[in-house]
């Protein structure tokens, strides 16, 4: 995508979310910020798959462990009677770095379909592991005393104020993910996903750049699950349901892959979707379901390239 | 404790032979066709609901089977018109969206017709009884019969593959696609067959597990992950390789329920042991996986490529 397109679209999504509350209380529609809270934590983690999908062509179907890691994160430090967001953050992603180097170095040693089914398999692992977790509710999960602190106030039990730092976080995200990716190490990993032996011939090993880059998506991935853990003030282990890791994919390739705005416009398309199917009908996976394989099936090179023929070139 | 390993040892096996039938029709997809099917489970589950369905029309269990047979064969061609085969040159970024949105489609369709609630069909008159194994030890005609039967289509699927003419061709066609075309085979036609016939495995499957299980919406789920990691551990595209992960996986994992706590007991104090061995546990298989992939990231079976 053109690098000005990119920066106006990022300035009109970015721009639009944060006058979101003030047309809520025009509206009257409080539950507007609920949403709006949701599709920000959302686009957070669908932004940090876009980061290896989409520049680094690792199709990591376990994405959804990171957010649970990050939510248990909220619920483990809160019991220890630390509520600080900051710590919170700190410690999802305390989760998040070993998981993902470890399960990160096996996946790699393999790829394309072996890739996919490897990360769905550790995600499960990660999914069994918080059921069979009896001490944080097991199956059931764990519901939130409170919302994480800040400064040691409780302002994020605000609706607007979690609104906002949600949309804060998902901006630092997005530009951090822009310089990761503007940088050399950014570069050699688009050449990576382009052609590994030729980056091999030109003296770039992958795999210490691809492992790199997958630990820092599921870091960034597991800040979604803080903040969704605080949305609803409760933990289980149905956010890192096997659904969730194919959402997100869902949510990356709706977007456009591999130009990160993307990514966020498709998660808000995505859980809009949901929401208004899931109003108009109680079997709205069914819809949902009719619309992936339609969009797939009519166009020839996938959503992606639909969109970018609607958009008009590459 | 010999006694009970055995039982566990039984019901592994049966659950390995369960999860190769599964296992089989997908790993030849995914070698042959190097494409990804998320939706194979959900077959496995139209399976046992079919199999409710008609045993309740037919008042038989067998005639129910003899019928769920055919009518997952349908579905699978049915599947592979409609959608598969307009994906096989695609990206496995398509393949895998297609095919999760029809996990949706096919997951709420079954809840529309029969509804969420758990489903049952009871054991047939003749296999409802059990047998003497050691000294006190019973076990359930049934599920002897579902290993039988596993292993008995293990062994035509291996005669099938190594001595027909067709399997030689599914060989051929899991080495090189294009040198097969080339020679004159339609493959396009072996495709469509090795997925149709593939999901009858998984209907089967569904279809003799639904006596002893809840048939539920989610059954199709944890069972389609499972028969991943048996891919993975056998190496993609050998049904070897699927036969002898599937009961690698399916007695670790039974075994490693009731075992790991008491093997934990033996270095740890009880009520730790049995805290870390119920969260240990479901997680073994994994933990098998990843060990197998690091050692041989093709799997035990795989080609390397």
């Amino acid at each position: 995508m053109n690098p000005r397109i990119r920066n106006i679209a990022a300035l009109v999504v970015f721009g639009s979310f944060a006058i979101l509350p003030l047309l809520a209380q025009v509206l009257g529609d409080s539950f507007l910020i609920v949403v709006a809270t949701r599709i920000l934590a959302f686009a957070i983690a669908a932004l940090a798959l876009d980061l290896i999908l989409g520049y680094g062509g690792m199709v990591s179907f376990g994405h959804a462990a990171y957010l649970g890691l990050g939510a248990y994160s909220v619920a483990m430090l809160s019991r220890a009677g630390i509520t600080d967001l900051g710590l919170h953050l700190l410690g999802g992603i305390a989760m998040a770095t070993p998981f993902a180097l470890i399960t990160g170095a096996i996946s790699l040693r393999t790829r394309g379909v072996y890739f996919i089914m490897i990360t769905l398999a550790f995600a499960q692992m990660a999914y069994f592991f918080f059921v069979s977790l009896s001490a944080y509710g097991g199956d059931d999960g764990v519901t939130l005393a409170a919302r994480s602190t800040l400064l040691g106030q409780p302002l994020l039990e605000n609706d607007t104020t979690l609104f906002y730092a949600t949309l804060a976080l998902l901006i630092a995200a997005y530009l951090l993910a822009l310089r990761i990716t503007g940088s050399r190490f950014g570069r050699v990993l688009t050449g990576t996903r382009e052609n590994p032996l030729r980056m091999q011939a030109i003296g770039f090993s992958p795999f210490p750049y691809q492992l790199t880059a997958y630990v820092i998506s599921g870091c960034i991935a597991s800040v979604a699950g803080v903040m969704l853990a605080n949305q609803t003030e409760f933990v289980s282990p149905a956010l890192m349901n096997w659904h969730r890791s194919g959402e997100l994919i869902v949510m990356v390739v709706l977007g456009g892959i591999g130009n990160l705005i993307g990514a966020v416009g498709g998660a808000v398309i995505a859980l809009l979707l949901e929401e208004w199917l899931s109003r108009m009908s109680e079997h709205w996976p069914l819809f949902f379901g009719l619309f992936l394989v339609i969009v797939v099936l009519a166009s020839r090179d996938g959503i992606s390239g639909l969109i970018r023929r609607i958009g008009g070139g590459k | 404790m010999t006694n009970l390993f055995l039982l566990q040892l039984l019901n592994g096996l049966q659950f390995g032979v369960l999860l190769f039938l599964i296992a089989a029709g997908l790993t030849l997809v995914f070698g042959i066709m190097d494409f990804v099917n998320l939706a194979h489970g959900v077959i496995y589950m139209v399976g046992a609901y079919l199999v409710v369905t008609f045993a309740a029309m037919t008042g038989s269990y067998g005639l129910g089977l003899l019928l769920t047979l055919p009518a997952t064969l349908a579905v699978g061609l049915v599947l592979e018109f409609l959608v598969f085969r307009h994906l096989y040159d695609r990206s496995h970024l398509d393949q895998v969206l297609a095919t999760f949105g029809l996990v949706m489609i096919i997951s709420e369709a079954v809840e529309i017709i029969w509804g969420a609630a758990p489903l049952t069909v009871p054991i047939p008159q003749i296999l409802s009884g059990s047998v003497p194994l050691l000294g006190p030890l019973r076990y359930p005609v049934f599920r002897l019969a579902i290993i039988a039967a596993g292993l008995l289509t293990a062994l035509g699927l291996w005669f099938v593959i190594s001595r027909t003419r067709i399997g030689m061709q599914l060989r051929a066609g899991a080495s090189n696609r294009a040198m097969l075309s080339a020679l004159g085979i339609d493959v396009r036609r072996l495709f469509t067959m090795i997925f149709a016939f593939g999901a009858m495995l998984a209907g089967f499957a569904g279809a003799m597990v639904a006596p002893i299980l809840a048939v539920d919406p989610g059954m199709g789920e944890s069972v389609l992950i499972l028969a991943f990691v048996v891919i993975v551990i056998g190496g993609i595209g050998s049904i070897k390789g699927a036969f002898a992960g599937a009961l690698i996986v399916g007695i670790v994992d039974t075994v490693g329920r009731i075992f790991g706590p008491i093997a934990l007991k033996a270095v740890m104090d009880p009520a730790a042991a049995a805290q870390a061995g119920r969260v240990l546990a479901p997680m073994l298989v994994y933990i098998l996986m990843a060990v197998i992939l690091a050692l041989r990231p093709a799997g035990l079976f795989g080609q390397r490529t």
